[in-house]
């Protein structure tokens, strides 16, 4: 019956993405799938004329490619889903995804992580405003919201709305990559301390140790603030002084791996040492490494906004410098600093929902199955 | 025990050099130098050379280095450009400040947490847990600096001016201006009554961090066999909780403790720049922004030194808590 249904249901994907599933089952994705087309479309009609390449950066054609995907996936998918009979939607019912799948909150999280990276990524035309435009200092200064500003302007004349989407685009961006390095550095030297052991395994432990026990941010500091303060440096400082924790767990569980017998039989097969490390020992390790990466993120974006409080920044609007300009304002204009402030607390905390939602589906020990009282 | 103890503090020898090293290395490689700080355009030839020769300005990196070391050996940590002090005296008269809020912090933000946690794991799944769990996950994404802020607009601001509350905290500084005025019990209560927020600040960022620890070493620990045991003995349950449970649950916790003590450093670094706290944190920062470079050098030894003797501690207890970890 229910086949009969989605068929009859399936053509209703061509004029609106996810109706069928809206209808037939699946609400949640539907909705969203929906809402992303929807939202898409608006876009594209409202912002028409900044779609129009003329004169553009490259700011401006990474967000019509993110717009043309925001149109195309949830066609794509919703068309896919109804002729397999919600086939698509079905979730995997083992590993990984399955049980983040099946954890409400995680889910919610990891819905608003990659909305949070579509919304800064369509900053371009989906800012009302020039986030560096500064308005009339007598009539534009220091706006309350309104219908105009919806977010009110700061003590320039600037549109906050705008620059609060420009300015996760620099949160963001320079976080994830700072983690990227991170991760790399750490699952490199965490899989080689523990797969050689011996001399190279204490002496990288012994240097962990010392950066564990320093505080991270004494060093960030003093490195951010005595170079030239660009985006890179900023990527590249936050990321060296983030992977020991990544390399520590890497080497935990390389350490246990490396004793099992299929690592003997790839020796006894006679695989080189990188070969053995990438192909077989690594891809075991990529669970835990992704549920640091993403609290990772979430540290990163909290520390580099820290940064950009300090007046360390990258130098480029962010959330953190927006917060420390509101500063100075916030006793009349309470809007400059509970934005920027917000923006960084949810996205953080999605981040740390799917970080969580991660853990507990790789790590059995923090579910208990029993429970008292 | 005491071996470990003395094999502990021997390995502080080589960290702190570690660090030493590490500091002195970023600020080599970093473009610019205090020579173009000292030697301005209007200082005389003799002025000049007198600066050349007591900063080693023309000395190859090596000497540098081994000098400043040998200084630093010998607690001469230099002459602050911006304070026009000693950097020792400049350093140890902000310690005190940070320890009082950073330690304030740490002792409530492990009580509050400890206590969250506990009743978070005992009460598991119930309506208190899931309360208690969003609250910390809310404060444990919040950034310091943000909530301190905020706390100052809220609590001191708007309760005195917007709202016109009974009671609102001082925004900024560790004492007031009658504070010289004041009998010792006063000043000691004006001090604690310009800590509240700053220390709230940090409390609550670190306690939500403790709080979700606890609440996962409860929850296994509860679901082990002694537990069972204890209560198929007929224990209160107030008992087995507190008694056998706790203590288990809390060996985990103490290693949190060494672990914490950076992020508690870094985070009053924020708290003392919102709230103009006299510490270590706003120090260092102004150091930083001025380019005080011997009291940037001296400040990241002495943050890292901190945090050495807190693992020190921690690890001590770890091996109080733990009998087995002494013995190994």
């Amino acid at each position: 019956m229910d086949e009969a249904r989605w068929r009859r249901m399936s053509w209703l994907s061509v004029v609106l993405p996810g109706a069928p599933q809206l209808l037939v089952g699946g609400r949640s994705a539907g909705a969203v799938a929906a809402a992303a087309w929807v939202g898409a479309l608006a876009l594209l009609i409202v912002r028409g004329e900044r779609v129009l390449p003329i004169g553009h950066g490259p700011g401006e054609w990474v967000a019509i490619g993110v717009l043309g995907l925001c149109l195309i996936i949830p066609w794509w998918w919703s068309i896919r889903d109804a002729r397999r009979g919600g086939g698509a939607r079905n979730p995997a019912r083992y590993g990984l995804v399955g049980a983040l799948g099946s954890d409400r909150w995680a889910m919610t999280g990891f819905a608003a992580v990659t909305g949070a990276y579509v919304v800064v990524l369509l900053a371009p035309l989906l800012a009302p405003f020039d986030p560096l435009f500064q308005g009339d200092l007598v009539t534009q200064r220091l706006l309350a919201p309104s219908a105009t500003h919806l977010l009110g302007t700061d003590q320039v004349g600037r549109d906050v709305l705008s620059r609060l989407l420009y300015g996760g685009r620099s949160s963001l961006f320079i976080a994830s990559f700072a983690v990227a390095v991170s991760v790399t550095l750490g699952t490199v030297l965490g899989a080689v301390s523990g797969y050689l052991g011996k001399t190279a395994d204490a002496v990288l432990m012994r240097f962990v140790d010392v950066v564990i026990a320093f505080p991270s941010l004494v060093l960030l500091i003093t490195m951010v603030a005595f170079f030239e303060r660009t985006w890179l440096l900023l990527v590249l400082v936050l990321g060296l002084t983030q992977w020991p924790p990544i390399a520590r767990i890497v080497r935990a569980e390389v350490l246990s791996l490396k004793e099992r017998d299929f690592v003997l039989a790839s020796r006894g097969l006679g695989y080189s040492t990188p070969r053995i490390v990438l192909r077989h020992l690594l891809p075991h390790v990529v669970p835990s490494v992704i549920v640091a990466a993403t609290l990772g993120v979430g540290n990163t974006i909290v520390l580099e906004a820290g940064l950009s409080f300090l007046g360390l920044g990258a130098g480029v609007t962010s959330w953190g410098a927006m917060i420390a300009d509101g500063r100075s304002a916030f006793l009349g204009a309470w809007w400059l600093s509970v934005f920027p402030g917000l923006s960084i607390v949810l996205t953080v905390l999605a981040f740390n929902l799917v970080g969580d939602g991660l853990r507990n589906a790789t790590d059995p020990r923090t579910t208990p199955f029993r429970s008292h009282g | 025990m005491i071996p470990m103890i003395l094999g502990r503090v021997a390995l502080m020898v080589p960290l702190t050099l570690g660090v030493a090293t590490a500091v002195f290395a970023v600020l080599a490689a970093a473009p610019g130098d205090p020579a173009t700080l000292l030697l301005r355009p209007g200082v005389s030839p003799e002025a000049a050379e007198r600066i050349r020769e007591v900063y080693c300005l023309g000395c190859p990196l090596a000497e540098r280095y081994l000098r400043w070391l040998g200084a630093l050996a010998s607690g001469d940590l230099g002459w602050s450009f911006t304070h026009a002090r000693p950097v020792a005296d400049v350093l140890l008269s902000a310690l005190p400040g940070t320890l009082l809020l950073a330690g304030s912090a740490l002792v409530l933000a492990f009580t509050l947490g400890t206590a969250a946690g506990v009743v978070q794991a005992v009460r598991h799944r119930s309506l208190l847990d899931r309360g208690l769990g969003a609250a910390s996950l809310v404060f444990y994404s919040v950034p310091s600096f943000w909530l301190a802020v905020m706390l100052v607009v809220v609590f001191s601001y708007g309760a005195r001016n917007v709202w016109s509350w009974p009671v609102w905290f001082p925004a900024s500084g560790s004492r007031g201006l009658d504070h010289e005025l004041l009998g010792p019990w006063s000043a000691l209560m004006d001090t604690a009554w310009h800590m509240v927020l700053p220390v709230a600040a940090l409390t609550l960022v670190m306690g939500a961090g403790v709080a979700r620890y606890v609440r996962t070493s409860m929850l296994e620990v509860l679901g082990q066999d002694y537990v069972r045991t204890a209560r198929a003995k007929g224990l209160p349950e107030r008992h087995v909780v507190l008694r056998h449970a706790l203590r288990n649950g809390l060996v985990p916790v103490v290693t949190l403790l060494g672990l914490h003590l950076p992020l508690l450093l870094s985070g009053a670094v924020f708290v003392e720049v919102v709230f103009a706290w006299p510490g270590m944190g706003r120090t260092m920062v102004d150091a930083v922004l001025t380019r005080d470079y011997p009291v940037v050098m001296a400040a990241s030894v002495l943050f890292a030194v901190v945090v050495l003797v807190g693992n020190l501690v921690a690890d001590v207890l770890h091996a109080v808590v733990d009998p087995r970890v002494g013995d190994g």
